[in-house]
């Protein structure tokens, strides 16, 4: 079985995901690498409205209606989860609890700058947990499409939306590639199979660091 | 003694209320939001509110029921996103919308009911979310200064209370309730079981009495408290 290039992409930051973090997965694509997360590795799973310890998504007529993630989605609780408020629930995030969150992006800049809240005139939902999380959590990873509908690249030199968190992201999942942000710049990490390091830089905004050696293809 | 009683109708509870208020309701998406208190507040008309919730709920539903009838000029919240109504109103200037960041919103509420004027935190420098704030400087580090958040009221959606006001929460229906119950000047709760007093264990209390203004107990609950269809 082949899998799509999101599959790969999902299935790539899920192999981030280690045991004994505790992990908050941004609504969107973030919460889809759980699809690709051995069921039972131990993983503490954060959401913002009060839970440690996310258990799986249930159809609805199984559905707790006072039981949702952040997202909305109906979930259960695992043996060992915790309910709290708003209020812990970012003491949590604020303190550094957070081994690890996926963010989406609208904009993901060479810096580790994310724009991912507000298009100003256009949509502007609000930032919900985003900024907390993207600032606070120790290590922060940006799942996206390498290139939004139209084409254009979606990692840039610089976001020109009102950011989330400035320098805040460490690395970054696409469809085509693995780039990881350092003091020296935005390096190419890894490669998606059967996609061209030409096409990766042509799709990039940013100024890419490739390594001589052979890239890891995921 | 025994503890005073708080129990009221819900038209009483709400009736106080005015033009120009500003509410807190609980709350994150469907899971405590304070439906038929929200219910009886379009019942009555109050406008020219202040709404402080951490989202719009969705289209036809709490929040929105507000928006739709106008009675809403202000609204804090952190996300609006799935509320396309709330976003267009903000977007045709009907709203005047004021956003925080999660934490920080529920952090603002907190120390108002802490008693506390304000915190200092790094969050959002460097967003258009410092803008406008104060800066200081704490151990050489960059900071701004966020304001405690009062309301005139909240509006609470608790799984259980006692007569005194004493309330229990459930699962991620608790969320931003205990905190709003804390920083309001008057606190009205509505309870989906009403518990004789002594009914619940005092361990087991999540926001106790002496917050708690008035409390509302419901009928069967409407079908908006239930799960969503999507």
């Amino acid at each position: 079985m082949s899998l799509s290039a999101k599959d790969r992409m999902l299935r790539r930051a899920a192999a981030d995901i280690k045991a004994g973090m505790t992990v908050n997965l941004g609504i969107g694509l973030p919460t889809q690498v759980l699809r690709h997360v051995p069921e039972d590795l131990p993983v503490c799973l954060h959401s913002e409205n009060g839970i440690a310890g996310v258990g799986p998504v249930l159809a609805n007529d199984e559905a707790d209606r006072n039981l949702i993630d952040a997202g909305g989605a109906y979930v259960s609780p695992v043996p060992g989860t915790s309910y709290f408020d708003s209020a812990l629930s970012f003491a949590i995030v604020r303190s550094g609890r957070l081994d690890l969150t996926l963010l989406g992006a609208f904009e993901v800049a060479g810096n580790g700058d994310l724009a991912n809240w507000m298009i100003p005139g256009r949509f502007t939902p609000g930032a919900g947990g985003a900024i907390e999380l993207a600032q606070k959590a120790r290590r922060v990873g940006v799942i996206t499409t390498h290139t939004d509908k139209r084409g254009n690249p979606k990692i840039l030199s610089n976001c020109t939306l009102p950011l989330t968190a400035r320098t805040c992201v460490d690395r970054i999942y696409t469809d085509m590639a693995v780039c990881d942000v350092t003091p020296e710049g935005l390096r190419l990490s890894e490669i998606a199979e059967g996609v061209a390091l030409d096409d990766v830089i042509a799709a990039t905004g940013a100024k890419l660091i490739v390594p001589d050696q052979p890239l890891p293809t995921f | 003694m025994p503890m005073p009683d708080k129990s009221r109708s819900i038209e009483e509870a709400i009736s106080q209320i005015q033009d120009g208020s500003s509410i807190m309701l609980g709350g994150f998406g469907v899971p405590g939001t304070p439906f038929c208190l929200i219910r009886e507040l379009v019942r009555q008309g109050q406008s020219g509110l202040t709404i402080i919730k951490n989202d719009a709920n969705e289209t036809g539903m709490g929040v929105d029921w507000l928006l739709e009838n106008g009675q809403v000029a202000k609204l804090i919240t952190s996300h609006i996103g799935l509320n396309s109504n709330a976003v267009a109103m903000m977007n045709a200037g009907e709203i005047e919308v004021e956003f925080a960041p999660q934490g920080i919103l529920a952090e603002r509420i907190r120390v108002a009911g802490a008693g506390v004027m304000g915190f200092v935190t790094d969050i959002g420098i460097g967003t258009p979310m410092a803008e406008g704030k104060q800066q200081v400087m704490i151990d050489g580090k960059e900071g701004i200064v966020e304001t405690a958040l009062r309301a005139d009221f909240a509006l609470l959606h608790a799984d259980r209370s006692d007569p005194f006001g004493n309330l229990c929460f459930t699962a991620t229906a608790r969320n931003f309730n205990p905190l709003m119950g804390m920083a309001a000047s008057r606190t009205i709760a509505e309870a989906e079981a009403m518990v004789p007093l002594g009914g619940i264990t005092p361990d087991d209390v999540n926001l106790p009495g002496p917050f708690v203004d008035d409390v509302v107990a419901l009928p069967e609950l409407m079908e908006v408290y239930g799960v969503v269809e999507r």
